[in-house]
């Protein structure tokens, strides 16, 4: 049975029919340039995602990591206005049936201000070669 | 009260104002930007995803990124931002024009000036402009609102949501509610197609298994201190049909309806607004009926991508700075939007400069072709491999184009897609 997929390479949005053949590899049919058959392999062999969520900020020199903003649900921020997240990503796309695994440990920092946009916060995510860095200074 | 004076300040300091800002700065003007919030950068700040960029830095940045990098050229200028300033009236009757702002820090301001750019961004449209029939429970944010919350204030309004609408940021907000734990039951288009991007009906709804209703009105929002439930009702042939509406529970519904530009102060200067864009009516200097008094980004007309809305931020600058210096269009056309066109910003072309348009179609279309006729001949024919409503369509028109508008009468350029 064909497996449909819509290809979003560029906005032309072509409707992909992919069937996988006995030798693994993957017959497109429906793609309008070359790009089609790329995206069906990344897409069903390894699918990668970029990651962007946020990191909870710790008040500075709290040795006890008191959280400012908390996990979601927690009290705006104070001294930074209303900001008690730090925004963040990953590096480059990710296997996405890892994803939560990256979000957890994302969820998990606690991170001290001054922070600056491009600071590391997670190296090499479990050998991935992904980094997450921060999107903001604050 | 404090008084300040410059030649040009600048309303707003999201993308749109910092880069005006900028334009009017090289070519050796003062310039002020006033902006409400603690911090520069405007809605970008909590845009946290990717996808900003491509054209202006060549790489996929998210908003905070893109509005710092923007935010670090303004260093080593003469520009002077004030952040915490709310501008609250503005008179431009006059050759100078007054802003009144209020700050907390400052009290009452009176900011003096020849030339204002209008940069203040739009504002979501909400549940009382859609009308959706049902109780008043909270519950019911529109998802920009929401979109602040989460990424900026770390609070997550509910646990299971319906969106309404599949605008972008509506779809953006499904995977971010998704990522923070909540469970989104269901995206409703009323539309039988979705209005934002596939790229995000792709990983922000099929990533996640949500599923998206076309064609689909909500037609009740049920619930008595808080939400409980949306119904929600088959639109076939037109027609609503009632049997077979259904309710799905919820606790949390989040409105992507739509965007309109911020008028108010435009509209108490004087300013013309256009029916189809709903931000001001401008000529081919970005300039509004109101001499002096420019506008660029969301305010004119609500954008896509911020890498188009700087592109255009900086003409509008760069347009303010030579109109400081007694330069004007030397022949104007108007641009009408033809067949299957919704509009077209600026409203007018320079015949003897080199125009950019941005226009919005209302159509969607594989292989169309934009035409452009000035007096009923058509002039240029541009192929388009894929055209939709939510995607931005631009258009460069030089004196070549328009040779044939010089000396008529009252030239008209008319865009037509087909
Ligand atoms: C909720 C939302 C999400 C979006 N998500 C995306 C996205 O994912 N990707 C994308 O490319 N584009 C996105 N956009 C489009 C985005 O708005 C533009 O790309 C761009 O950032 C707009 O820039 P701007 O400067 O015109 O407006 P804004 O960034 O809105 O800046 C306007 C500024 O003016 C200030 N202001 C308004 N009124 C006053 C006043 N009276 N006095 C002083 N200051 C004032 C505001 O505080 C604000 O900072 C989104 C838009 C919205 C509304």
């Amino acid at each position: 049975m064909s497996e449909e997929l819509i290809c979003i390479t560029c906005p032309l949005g072509c409707h992909l029919s992919v069937d996988r053949l006995g030798d693994g590899n993957l017959a497109v049919t429906g793609n309008r340039c070359p790009r089609g058959v790329k995206y069906a392999n990344e897409e069903l062999l390894s699918p990668k995602r970029v990651v962007s969520a946020t990191a909870a900020i710790v008040a500075p020199g709290s040795r006890a990591g008191t959280l400012i903003g908390g996990p979601p649900g927690g009290a705006p921020a104070h001294g930074l206005g209303d900001v008690a997240r730090l925004p963040v990503r990953s590096t480059a796309a990710f296997p996405k049936q890892d994803v939560p695994e990256l979000l957890a440990a994302i969820y998990a920092l606690r991170v001290e201000p001054p922070v600056k946009r491009g600071d590391v916060l997670i190296r090499d995510f479990k050998g991935s070669g992904v980094d997450v860095i921060a999107t903001r200074t604050l | 009260m404090k008084e300040l004076n410059y030649d040009s300040v600048v309303i707003g300091g999201g993308a749109a104002g910092m880069a005006a800002a900028l334009e009017l700065d090289a070519a050796g003007f003062s310039c002020a930007i006033l902006e409400r919030e603690e911090s520069l950068g405007g809605i970008l700040t909590q845009c946290i995803h990717n996808g900003f960029g491509l054209i202006e830095f060549n790489e996929e940045l998210s908003g905070p990124e893109f509005a710092e990098k923007i935010e670090e050229r303004l260093a080593g200028t003469g520009i002077k931002p004030f952040t915490g300033v709310t501008v609250m009236e503005m008179d431009a009757s006059g050759e100078h024009k007054t802003l009144y702002c209020y700050s907390g820090t400052h009290g009452v301001l009176r900011v003096t000036s020849r030339v204002v750019v209008l940069a203040m961004g739009c504002r979501e449209r909400n549940r009382g402009n859609i009308r959706i029939p049902g109780d008043r429970p909270a519950g019911v944010y529109t998802a920009g609102l929401a979109q602040r919350l989460v990424n900026i204030e770390g609070f997550v309004p509910g646990k299971d949501v319906v969106i309404i609408g599949s605008g972008d940021i509506g779809l953006i907000m499904a995977r971010r509610m998704s990522w923070v734990g909540c469970k989104v039951h269901a995206v409703v288009e009323i539309l039988p197609y979705p209005s934002g991007l596939t790229r995000n009906i792709v990983q922000c709804l099929h990533d996640f298994g949500i599923p998206l209703y076309l064609s689909h009105l909500t037609t009740n929002i049920i619930g008595k201190d808080r939400v409980e439930g949306v119904e929600i009702t088959p639109i076939e042939n037109g027609a609503m049909q009632h049997e077979k509406a259904f309710t799905i529970p919820c606790d949390t519904v989040l409105l992507s309806v739509g965007l309109v530009p911020e008028n108010e102060l435009s509209k108490m200067a004087g300013v013309e607004l256009n029916a189809m864009t709903n931000g001001p009516a401008v000529d081919s200097m970005l300039m509004t009926n109101v001499p002096g008094v420019f506008a660029c980004g969301n305010v004119l007309h609500v954008h896509d991508l911020v890498d188009y809305v700087v592109e255009e931020a900086r003409r509008a600058g760069a347009h303010a700075a030579r109109w400081l210096k007694g330069e004007r269009p030397k022949a104007e056309a108007r641009v009408k939007a033809g067949p299957n066109v919704r509009y077209s910003a600026p409203g007018r072309v320079d015949l003897g400069a080199v125009n950019k348009l941005y226009m919005r179609t209302l159509i969607v279309k594989n292989d169309a072709t934009l035409e452009v006729k000035v007096n009923n001949r058509v002039v240029k024919s541009v192929k388009k491999n894929h055209i939709q409503p939510s995607e931005m369509i631009a258009l460069e028109l030089g004196p070549k184009d328009l040779e044939t508008a010089l000396g008529a009468p009252e030239p008209v350029v008319e865009i037509s897609i087909t």
